[in-house]
């Protein structure tokens, strides 16, 4: 037997971290479940992921026993909600490593986290005595690029509208990288914001972010990262990646839908107007005029996505629990897998990097001339859930000429026999359609 | 759910040999001639119906588009269906598809009606391509109305 020693000094096998993947399906209720007569197949998980039963035993757990309003009550069961939402925020914020407890803003979901940001930007437009760095007009520019999820676009675009403001973007090359080469007349001293994905949810691809944020710094812009398909898949160090927001949303990480993060340094935070106004987020109120509580109250109007909120702290416990490294790890694995076996199905094209490095574990793909529509039916009817269509990103399909596509995604609990259906239900799709 | 309920022979059919397919000018020159775009914004699935009209008679429907086996071949159904006959019997066939694809699958497709239409029967129990299936049919409804027919009443609750 032949074996290939790995040098020293570079890791070795074992260090590598693993986790048993059949005890952590035996946490997920649905993975049971059948679809059309057959076991669920589900690879869309960069659409929603699925909630193990510790997630959803706390979720019900808190309605049933300490359900109350949170930051006004001072009986019992105010104080247990407060507890638990303020200690879901902790948890957070010691998840992606932020420096301080209060830079961990709930919204709803990343969109509205996105759009926090550019309607501070918009409000501090509005008034001279905001601070500079959040005041646009024409001549300032917003930078995105042509990978961005919807969410990440139009927010922008609208920001622009209302401040007479210039969008740009990063365009994407042929193999779905971004394409950085314009980087110094993209990114310059005009340039307010940059805002990026982290990981893209229709190519996979994970941008590095290290010359980008050093350009950003040097022109003394804002640095913005969606890291809504990245949180739920590495670990993520918001002080590491130094960008001066991300924002991520719960239901990718294995925690209830209705609840998102805005993450922003604390300096930034502190400096930018409020966005919406109403209950907990003032300082005083009278009849003219009202004075703002410091982030995060500022920024969460209203009664909170309480319970939600305390899911998500338990979802970040259980992710935490397996190790983010070791999930990290499976999907690269699950990705090399899937990128070969991809490769053996006849006519099928794959959109974004065909190898497993700066990728994660979202693929998207044509086969044939078969309308996606048609490939995630016939996979439906196998058990099989894959997402079709533009996924949100309608200019990334624009950029490969294809009008949707079909985009298969893994998580911590997709096996390589899963892998396996897809292909064979691609092969069924052909036997139809060709 | 059986799959060959949704993708009938006859739509496969439809789907891979589209009759009347692609835009065409009319060949009579007083004709009136309407056109529509629509898309599902939902998947991408575009069509583009033009329909040449002289008085109520439609002589002549063409159209091109991106989309699914579904709205491909509905496509080509509702050129076959619908071609050279008059507004009131078009209104009929409308109506009779639209009620077909908005009856969740409890509704009995009436052959005489319809023709191939009725392949679209098991269409209607999967809601996620109802819409699909009638997006030629509301972009011919628009097209036809630009070009002086009027085909409704036929709102869609799908």
């Amino acid at each position: 037997m032949t074996t290939i020693a790995i040098p020293d000094g570079m890791p070795q096998y074992d260090d590598v971290p693993r986790f048993d993947v059949a005890a952590v399906r035996a946490d997920f209720p649905i993975l049971d479940r059948e679809v059309n007569g057959h076991r669920l197949v589900y690879l869309d998980s960069a659409n929603t992921s699925h909630k193990p039963r510790q997630v959803l035993d706390v979720l019900a757990g808190h309605y049933a026993m300490h359900n109350a309003n949170v930051s006004r009550s001072v009986h019992t069961l105010g104080t247990e909600a407060t507890e638990a939402y303020e200690g879901a925020r902790a948890k957070i914020a010691a998840f992606v490593n932020a420096p301080s407890v209060d830079e961990v803003v709930f919204t709803k979901n990343s969109t509205e986290a996105i759009n926090v940001v550019a309607y501070a930007f918009s409000n501090a437009s509005l008034r001279a005595d905001a601070d500079e760095r959040f005041r646009l007009g024409p001549g300032d520019e917003i930078v995105i690029s042509e990978m961005e999820h919807h969410s990440n676009i139009v927010p922008w675009q609208l920001l622009a509208e209302r401040t007479g403001a210039t969008l740009r973007w990063f365009p994407v090359t042929d193999t779905g990288r971004l394409d950085e080469s314009g980087l110094a007349d993209l990114v310059t001293e005009r340039t307010k914001i940059v805002a990026l994905v982290h990981t893209s949810n229709i190519l996979g691809t994970v941008n590095a972010t290290a010359r980008i944020t050093e350009r950003v710094r040097q022109v003394g812009a804002l640095l913005l990262l969606d890291c809504s398909q990245s949180v739920p898949h590495q670990p993520i160090d918001v002080v590491d990646l130094d960008a001066d927001f991300i924002v991520f949303t719960g239901h990718k990480m294995c925690g209830p839908t209705g609840i998102g993060v805005l993450w922003g340094r604390g300096e930034l935070l502190a400096a930018m107007p409020p966005v919406m106004g109403g209950g907990s987020m003032i300082e005083t109120v009278s009849m003219a005029r009202s004075t703002f509580a410091a982030p995060p109250a500022r920024f969460e109007a209203g009664t909170p996505p309480i319970a939600e909120a305390v899911a998500l702290g338990a979802a970040v416990d259980y992710l935490t629990g397996v190790g983010m490294r070791a999930i990290q790890w499976h999907e690269k694995e699950l990705t090399a897998y899937a990128l070969d076996a991809l490769a053996t199905v006849p006519g099928l094209r794959i959109f974004g990097p065909t190898v497993p490095v700066g990728r994660g574990g979202t693929i998207s793909f044509a086969l044939g001339d078969v309308h996606p529509h048609d490939v995630g039916q016939v996979l439906d009817s196998l058990g099989v859930q894959v997402r079709v269509g533009h996924h949100c990103a309608k200019p990334v399909c624009t950029r490969f000429g294809v009008p949707a596509m079909t985009r298969a995604s893994f998580y911590l609990y997709t096996t390589t026999e899963e892998i396996d259906a897809l292909v064979a239900g691609l092969e069924q799709v052909r036997r139809i359609f060709d | 759910m059986q799959l060959d309920q949704l993708y009938q022979e006859i739509i496969l059919d439809h789907y891979k040999r589209p009759q009347g397919r692609g835009l065409r000018d009319a060949d009579r020159p007083d004709a009136e001639v309407g056109e529509a775009h629509h898309v599902n914004p939902t998947c991408g699935d575009e069509v583009t119906v033009r329909v040449a009209a002289v008085g109520d008679i439609v002589v002549d429907i063409s159209y091109d588009g991106a989309g699914c086996s579904i709205s491909q071949a509905s496509a080509s159904v509702l050129y076959d269906r619908l071609s050279g006959r008059c507004a009131g019997e078009i209104a009929a066939v409308h109506a009779g598809f639209v009620a077909l694809m908005s009856g969740r699958g409890q509704v009995t497709p009436d052959e005489e009606l319809l023709g191939d239409g009725v392949a679209f029967a098991g269409v209607a129990r999967y809601p996620a391509r109802v819409k699909c299936a009638l997006l030629p049919w509301m972009a011919f409804k628009d097209a036809a109305a630009r070009a002086g027919v009027g085909v409704s009443p036929t709102e869609v609750e799908a």
